[in-house]
């Protein structure tokens, strides 16, 4: 007799099916209202179904360890301080059959080229409202719409360069728009992200499913974004926040994928109405901004007066056109949710045509017909902030005065309040355990303006929540991302962002590097090599200590004082300083992240994780000293890929110019210390060791060691890549090639010190460089620090 | 009746760090009716690097001043000729303040002077359950939005203390309206506070006294430094009507308007960001003087 059971089980995908439970009342993109599969995924979930338990979760696991190596990351904001989340990538995309997307691309198009009429209005002749299509309370009471640019017409025409709108599939089967997102959308880099990742876990299904590229967008982008400048040589940028904003990792990425500068407020000025950047080579130019930093930040002199993000006069420099802002100041405005309400009335006023794609019902209760209709609809609406930006997923997000009823206050307050129509969204395949679980789902896309209109990227970032409920699709909540796949009839042309015309002309020049990144990367340079040296010290200190001879106790004494002195006290264990300058390292890093490789970052990053791992755990002695090997060959790892990898451009002369600096300045600080006929005994071979010159010693001299031979060595000798004055030699050859900042001829302050330090320590003898000298040498090495700023991070 | 201006403000850092740029509102306007610039210098020492002229969204006469050098000071310095008009008693054409709410929704316009940017809380006036309490006690639903500007501006100028020093530029409203005393800028942003609680649109206004009042007349508060008084929107028929709180009286020939916004924030005379730390001082000096008294 045949069991029923078995059979099932016997095929995989049936199995598969029958454990997905579709959630009532809301469709489902991979299984029909008929219940069986939707086509789309006819070819996805046999492949899914043939992998065993194991080797689907290390797929899932392939695509995680892509995403943490790439270091993505996004910061949550916590009760207290914001901390850094693994990037939620959930496995399963979401599989979007090529004609249903035309149809959401029609849609939004034709949404964008509304929403741009709508804004260029709106900080224009004001038409909408004269004309009744929109409340005058929405504009002048929307805390986007920005006076000091009303009647300022964007370079090139257009307000808005850059969207993204979150879509959702209602019950009835059909894409709603939930939002409008035209200020600084995020989304588009992690998008693409998703999609390595989930095209490394699923690559055969990937390979064989005619899924529509992502890269062609972004080229097709990055072209448009070149045609808008206002002359060949000007440049582009990404305007950030810094690293604290939570898609931070974006800005970064996206400049980094794009070949366009990545800076901050502080990196610009204004001067005479043209926007400059101020560079190692001086100011340049800047024609095209693409901000990830909301406009009410942009300038602290016209906007908002406490922003330590912007850059003053930038209102007047888009005043003067000269630069091209994506996408323009203020057009935040439309995001707000209280549009919604109007939008469908508005398209039809100003091209006769619907929304192609309509949005979410929403009713703004600033008037009284409305307000009733809210308020007798109460419980199938969500009431929320009006000028809010975010889809309120199935919510009411006020909170009430004490003994006021949502009714009192919809009265009172109405101009602030819409009521929106709570939808449930369509339900998509998650992987839990392994199991297919339904999960609800939003889409983001992106839509790129190009000379040739608007293009859309094929694919987004799908929200996926994180239970059952719509309520938990905010990724701030808890809720995940996915990848979206756009599957098509035939195999998708392949574009890479390296192939190519015209690559050459976007290639940055090395006199580009802004001087805020020069300072960061010089004091990169600095802190790691400070990190490596205080570990190489308490390593030498732990062997010492486990081999405790009587006779060392001075010496140790000299040690743990000098470490002291160092910052890096090994009094009480591990020392604590080690975190703090192994965590300056990594925040420095992590103001520059668009200047590393992948790899460099992840080395880095494996260093602090280590090191936080280790500090509770080793103790004193041969432990500790074990120890401190593991990091130091993971520093001298993370060094080795900077310095034999990192391109030569500027930048990395300032990074090595600072590991120069201060490897002099711990070299001459430890000669003081350990080099002086006063110092306890045995000093010279820990001094020698310390300068990891211990080798080079034995080769160059027959002699034991002697301060003599201890100073030609460690601070005489230019073959000595531990010398003092073989550092002398790098900073000198490095500073050849930065950018002339001085006048013609005459030597700057920096050269000038150069020299004199060459004649201190090449003129004299091992027995003329007395300790007082060496520690003279040592002062100027600090000041050379501030020789440089002075020249070139002002 | 004609006036010699003259005005002068410095700035003293104590540590200047290089390069900053000023947004500056300190010409007197050209109001056709009421009030003519015939002639306005603004001289500026040192001599700054970039100076731009623009007029912003409130209409005013703003200058964009930037320094690229360090400075440890800076003296902003004005001198205009204006003739200020005697303001004609004007009939009381006000709207009922119970009916302001539906006319504004019928005035669909986001000019200058449209009353749509003056309803809700503005940079430096948030809207308090106190301020509206105090206006509600005084302002009746029937009353006409012109006779409750008065009378809520009798009421401030009799609770509250005319007391400089207690407050500075940067005190919040409330602060000053719970001490019950400031100066004419705390005067006049806690009247706006009180009229947009009770739904007439209100704004700022940034301007000079006459120094000396005409012979047998008291001295009014507020003549040694820059002024500030509110204007009130009194419905379609009246328009803006100008009150100043300090001095419990309506602006009239003794006022010289230079600046108007929602508040403070978009009428102060120098707004300035630079890179430096530590303190500053500032000097203001002000003579308004009726041509040929002096």
């Amino acid at each position: 007799m045949e069991n029923p059971e078995s059979s099932r089980t016997d095929d995989p995908v049936a199995g598969l099916l029958a454990r997905y439970i579709r959630m009532p009342g809301v469709p489902d993109e991979m299984i029909g209202s008929d219940g069986g599969l939707r086509p789309v995924w006819a070819k996805f979930i046999p492949g899914l179904a043939a992998f065993s338990e194991d080797a689907l979760a290390a797929r899932q696991a392939r695509g995680d360890r892509y995403l943490r190596d790439a270091g993505v990351f996004f910061r949550q904001y916590g009760p207290d301080t914001p901390v850094e989340r693994d990037w939620p990538l959930s496995h399963m995309p979401v599989l979007i059959g090529e004609d249903e997307w035309a149809g959401i691309e029609a849609g939004l198009i034709q949404r964008a080229e509304l929403l741009e009429r709508v804004v260029a209005d709106i900080y224009g002749d004001n038409r909408l409202v004269a004309d009744g299509h929109l409340p005058p309370e929405l504009v002048a009471g929307n805390p986007e719409w920005l006076r000091p640019l009303v009647g300022v017409a964007p370079r090139g025409g257009h307000f808005l360069h850059f969207l993204a709108f979150d879509i959702g599939r209602g019950p009835n089967g059909a894409w709603w728009v939930l939002g409008d997102r035209a200020q600084a959308p995020s989304g588009a880099g992690f998008a693409l992200e998703n999609r390595i990742a989930t095209a490394r876990s699923f690559s055969e299904l990937y390979a064989d499913l005619n899924v529509q590229r992502l890269a062609g967008f972004f080229k097709t982008f990055r072209e448009a974004l070149y045609r808008l400048r206002g002359s060949d040589e000007a440049r582009i940028a990404v305007l950030t926040p810094g690293p604290m904003n939570d898609t931070y990792f974006e800005h970064a990425y996206l400049a980094r994928y794009l070949g366009l500068m990545l800076l901050e407020g502080e990196d610009l000025t204004v001067r005479n109405g043209e926007v400059m950047v101020r560079t190692v080579a001086g100011l340049r130019p800047v024609s095209v901004l693409w901000r990830r930093l909301d406009a009410n930040w942009i300038d602290p002199l016209e906007l908002e007066q406490d922003s330590r993000l912007g850059t003053p006069g930038m209102v007047d420099a888009l005043r003067a056109k000269s630069v091209t802002m994506l996408n323009a100041l203020g057009s935040g405005v439309i995001e707000a949710r209280a549009f919604l309400a109007f939008l469908p009335r508005i398209s039809e006023a100003l091209t006769g045509e619907p929304l192609a794609l309509p949005n979410l019902a929403t009713w703004w209760c600033g008037q009284q017909s409305e307000r009733d209709h809210v308020m007798q609809n109460a419980d199938r609406m969500t009431v929320g902030d009006a000028f809010a930006n975010a889809p309120s997923f199935g919510h009411t997000s006020i909170d009430l005065d004490d003994g006021e009823s949502l009714g009192d206050r919809i009265e009172r307050d109405g101009v602030h309040l819409v009521g929106q129509e709570a939808v449930a969204l369509s339900t998509t395949p998650a992987l839990d355990d392994g199991q297919l679980v339904p999960r609800p789902m939003s889409l983001r896309v992106f839509l790129g303006r190009t000379p040739e209109g608007w293009q859309v990227m094929p694919g987004g970032l799908a929200r996926i929540g994180r239970r059952g409920d719509t309520v938990e699709l905010a990724m701030q909540k808890g809720g995940s991302t996915a990848d979206v796949w756009v599957v098509g009839h035939r195999p998708a042309a392949r574009v890479t962002m390296l192939s190519g015309r015209g690559d050459d002309v976007l290639r940055q020049k090395p006199e580009e590097l802004p001087s805020r990144a020069a300072d960061n990367l010089f004091w990169l340079g600095r802190y790691v090599e400070r990190a490596e040296n205080a570990i190489r010290l308490t390593r030498a200190y732990h062997l010492r200590l486990a081999e405790a001879s009587a006779a060392e106790v001075e010496l140790l004494e000299a040690v743990a004082a000098h470490l002291t002195w160092l910052g890096a006290s090994p009094e009480q264990g591990f020392p604590q300083g080690l975190g703090a300058m192994i965590s300056s390292a990594a925040n420095t890093a992590a103001r520059v992240r668009d200047r590393f490789s992948v790899d460099g970052w992840s080395a880095l990053s494996d260093l602090d994780r280590t090191l936080a791992g280790m500090s509770n755990t080793a103790l004193p002695g041969d432990d500790m000293a074990r120890a401190m090997s593991v990091l130091l060959r993971k520093i001298s790892g993370f060094t080795g890929l900077v310095h034999d990898n990192m391109y030569r451009f500027t930048g990395w002369r300032f990074l090595s110019i600072g590991r120069a600096v201060e490897r002099a300045s711990l070299l001459a600080g430890l000669l003081v210390d350990f080099g002086d006929p006063a110092a306890p005994d045995g000093s010279l071979d820990f001094a020698l060791e310390a300068a990891d010159s211990t080798q080079s010693h034995r080769k160059r001299y027959a002699v034991a060691t002697s301060r003599q031979t201890l100073v030609d060595l460690v601070a005489l000798d230019t073959l000595n890549p531990r010398a003092i004055i073989h550092q002398l030699d790098e900073i000198e050859t490095h500073v050849g090639f930065l950018p002339d900042t001085g006048v013609a001829r005459q030597l700057t302050p920096l050269q000038r010190s150069l020299l004199q330090m060459r004649a201190m320590l090449a003129g004299r003898t091992p027995e003329a460089l007395t300790t007082p000298i060496i520690a003279d040498i040592r002062t100027r090495f600090v000041a050379l620090a501030d020789e440089l700023a002075e020249a070139y991070f002002g | 009746m004609l006036y010699d201006i003259s005005l002068s403000i410095d700035y003293d850092y104590e540590n200047a760090a290089g390069s900053s740029r000023h947004i500056v509102r300190l010409m007197p306007a050209d109001l056709a009716g009421d009030q003519q610039l015939l002639t306005g210098n603004v001289s500026i020492s040192p001599q700054p690097d970039e100076i731009r002229y623009f007029t912003d969204f409130f209409g005013n006469n703003t200058a964009d001043v930037s320094f690229i050098e360090r400075h440890d000071a800076i003296r902003f310095s004005v001198t205009a000729q204006v003739e200020r008009q005697a303001q004609a008693k004007r009939f009381d054409t006000s709207t009922r303040c119970a009916d302001l709410g539906s006319t504004l929704r019928r005035t669909l316009t986001l000019g200058r002077d449209s009353p749509h940017h003056f309803v809700a809380a503005s940079p430096r006036v948030a809207l308090e359950a106190e301020t509206t309490a105090f206006a509600r006690a005084v302002v009746a639903p029937d009353m006409g939005a012109h006779d409750a500007v008065i009378a809520l501006g009798q009421a401030l100028h009799a609770e509250f203390r005319f007391a400089e020093g207690e407050t500075t530029v940067d005190t919040p409203m409330i602060e000053a309206f719970r001490n019950r005393s400031g100066v004419c800028q705390d005067f006049s942003h806690i009247m706006i506070a009180a009229l947009r609680g009770v739904g007439i649109p209100a704004g700022y206004v940034s301007g000079f006294l006459r120094t000396l009042p005409p012979e047998g007349q008291a001295r009014l508060e507020g003549a040694d430094a820059m002024h500030a008084w509110v204007r009130a929107w009194c419905g379609p028929d009246m328009g803006w009507i100008e009150y100043d709180p300090t001095n419990a009286c309506l602006v009239g020939e003794d006022h010289i308007v230079v600046a108007r916004g929602r508040d403070y924030f978009d009428v102060a005379p120098v707004k300035g960001v630079m890179r430096s730390w530590g303190a500053h001082t500032t000097r203001h000096m002000v003579d308004v003087v009726p041509v040929g008294e002096s």
